[in-house]
């Protein structure tokens, strides 16, 4: 193979059932601001993807992988396909979202060219240097690294979705990987079906806590949120009550969102449920004791 | 004639030495299996493949519940006088070994600490969780911070392939760095499966696992081969408190200590630290009387 110096950002397009997850966006934005872009898409069947994301602003080419092993984009897989492009190309920048996806296929493959990632960067400063929250967003760390390549990662509510027209980018073929690796499989999936929108690009979530009281009671939630046409959200304690599925928390460790309006319903405000939530422009908390923390990160209070 | 005789006696010794060797290593087997187990256990297959052994990377880290403070320099938060712990999904990827170790899928469990002296306090609570042995890899305090995730997997890796694991399980984040990369980069260095933010872990067989893993839009359920790495999601698992005869037998046990150099690695940083400062303040807020004033105001906001 012959290696092009090809001074340049890849990002790792995600999307599911034939659709581009939004995260991809704002990957894009953020990575503008290092170089000219690339774009991989994998899986199987990917060409109308391919070309959704030619079309995207700033994107200069598409590389298209697709192959059987690709099909539920193992990370296992998915790392070794960007391996072989980055081997050929040497991008200086290898960028997706700070979702599932990206967070799982990043540090693979960062291991394999002894490259140290930074994860969920929220500001870019120039080329090398990022700043990233730690300690549940309780602190903001300043970065500069010296990695020979730099795997990132952006948070999606830290960067403007990219436009999805006014690119031109050029659709072409990934480089053949060698997918002998056999040590994982794809069983099945099971995924949370829903009418709203989406929760971390909704414009505004209703969040229910473990006041909420049960699973029955959260319907109010649901209701409140049809009426806003927002997404809905909660927090850990009504998650392990039981009251809603796990997709749903927001936190440290679940999602991280930056709605328009927040509106916390029964929910006092721990540490690592606002790291999740207090970038949102408007935060609304809903709660019987005047003294619960959340109401240091809120605007209006009932 | 007599070397030919000779030879012959030779190479049946062999074999005999060879036979009895392995039959009195399978004795050895069926009576541990059988002291385990009792006479009823079923011997089908467990007793020929080799016993699988675990290790679990846990972290000291700054307690969840602490707020912590940004030092005024910059340079990082306040750690002194703090009270540190577990991180708590490390807690959970060691529950979930010593678990799969009572059900005797495994058969003996490591934990792992890189970090200062103090680090010791965490593999004795590790030990005292049902961690059998400990290993722990000693850096300097002002070193400790600086160890990127990076050099931590290339550590690990060397211990994996010295202790020859047949599962790494660690936490899917440290709460105090976030950078969630860890067992990813494990994974990557040793080229095995990676199953991340892991909900359930099953054996299939003795070369398999299943585990669910907790993705953004649901769930999803992956078959790996052992040997693999595990990361741990919060529903994984309750881990269980250690009872203080426990504590106390913890302090019996095998604690190893090392050095990063012991394992022919340097510690080289790539990510440097310009400065750590406190998030931007919100302004605080105002009550509202009722629901109706409420809808007034974000309608005067403009937000719905």
């Amino acid at each position: 193979h012959i290696a092009f110096r090809f001074t340049g950002t890849l990002v790792l397009a995600e999307h599911t059932g034939g659709k581009l997850n939004p995260i991809t966006l704002n990957a894009v934005s953020a990575a503008s601001k290092l170089g000219e872009i690339s774009v991989l898409v994998a899986g199987t069947n990917v060409t109308k993807i391919a070309e959704q994301v030619a079309k995207v602003e700033q994107v200069k080419r598409v590389f298209i992988a697709d192959h059987e092993k690709l099909k539920h984009q193992l990370p296992e897989h998915v790392a070794k396909t960007v391996e072989t492009l980055q081997k050929q190309y040497k991008f200086d920048h290898v960028v997706a979202g700070a979702s599932t996806f990206g967070r799982d296929v990043l540090p693979r493959v960062a291991a394999q060219f002894d490259a140290s990632p930074i994860t969920d960067i929220i500001a870019i400063h120039s080329n090398d240097t990022f700043s990233r929250p730690i300690y549940a967003g309780n602190a903001i760390c300043k970065v500069k690294s010296n990695a020979p390549v730099k795997f990132l990662t952006f948070r999606g509510t830290a960067f403007q979705p990219a436009k999805e027209s006014g690119g031109s980018g050029k659709i072409e073929k990934a480089p053949e990987t060698d997918f002998s690796f056999d040590g994982v499989e794809f069983l099945s999936q099971e995924l949370l079906k829903s009418e709203r929108p989406d929760l971390q690009s909704a414009k505004v979530v209703v969040s229910g806590g473990r006041a909420i009281g049960s699973a029955d009671n959260f319907k109010m939630i649901y209701e409140l949120a049809d009426k806003l046409k927002a997404a809905v959200g909660a927090s850990r304690a009504a998650v392990d009550a039981g009251y809603v599925s796990n997709e749903l928390q927001i936190g440290q460790t679940g999602k991280v969102v930056a709605p328009e309006l927040y509106i916390a319903i029964g929910i006092s405000g721990a540490i690592q449920h606002t790291a999740g939530m207090k970038d949102s422009k408007v935060i609304v908390a809903i709660n019987k004791d005047p003294d619960a923390p959340i109401f240091e990160v809120i605007i209006v209070i009932i | 004639m007599i070397t030919e005789r000779r030879e012959r006696e030779k190479e049946e010794g062999i074999e005999r030495l060879k036979f009895n060797f392995v039959v009195s290593n399978l004795r050895c087997v069926i009576q541990e299996e059988w002291h385990q187990r009792g006479p009823v256990a079923d011997f089908g297959l467990t007793f020929v493949t080799k016993p699988m052994r675990a290790l679990v990377a846990v972290k000291r880290v700054i307690d969840y519940a602490i707020k912590v403070r940004v030092k005024p320099d910059k340079t990082g938060v306040v750690k002194e006088n703090v009270q540190h712990s577990m991180n708590p999904f490390d807690e959970i990827a060691l529950e979930e070994a010593v678990r799969l170790k009572e059900k005797q899928i495994i058969k003996e469990v490591v934990a792992v600490s890189l970090g200062p002296s103090k680090s010791q306090e965490t593999l004795r609570t590790a030990l005292a969780k049902g961690a059998d042995r400990a290993i722990h890899v000693e850096v300097e305090e002002v070193m400790a911070e600086k160890i990127e995730p990076l050099l931590i997997a290339k550590i690990l890796r060397r211990i994996a392939e010295a202790e020859k694991p047949d599962l790494i399980f660690l936490g899917k984040q440290a709460i105090d760095d976030d950078c969630g990369q860890t067992a990813q980069l494990l994974a990557g260095l040793l080229n095995w499966p990676q199953a991340m933010y892991a909900s359930a872990v099953e054996q299939e067989s003795d070369k398999t696992f299943i585990v669910t893993r907790e993705v953004d839009g649901g769930r999803e359920s992956v078959r790996i081969k052992i040997p693999a790495i595990i990361s741990a999601d919060l529903r994984l698992n309750e881990p269980r408190y250690a009872t203080l005869p426990n504590i106390m037998k913890a302090k019996n046990k095998l604690l190893e200590k090392r050095k990063p150099a012991d394992y022919g690695i340097e510690i080289v940083q790539q990510i440097q630290i310009l400065e750590v400062t406190e998030p931007p303040k919100r302004k605080s807020g105002g009550f509202v009387e009722d629901v109706p004033s409420l809808v007034v105001k974000l309608k005067e906001m403009g937000v719905v």
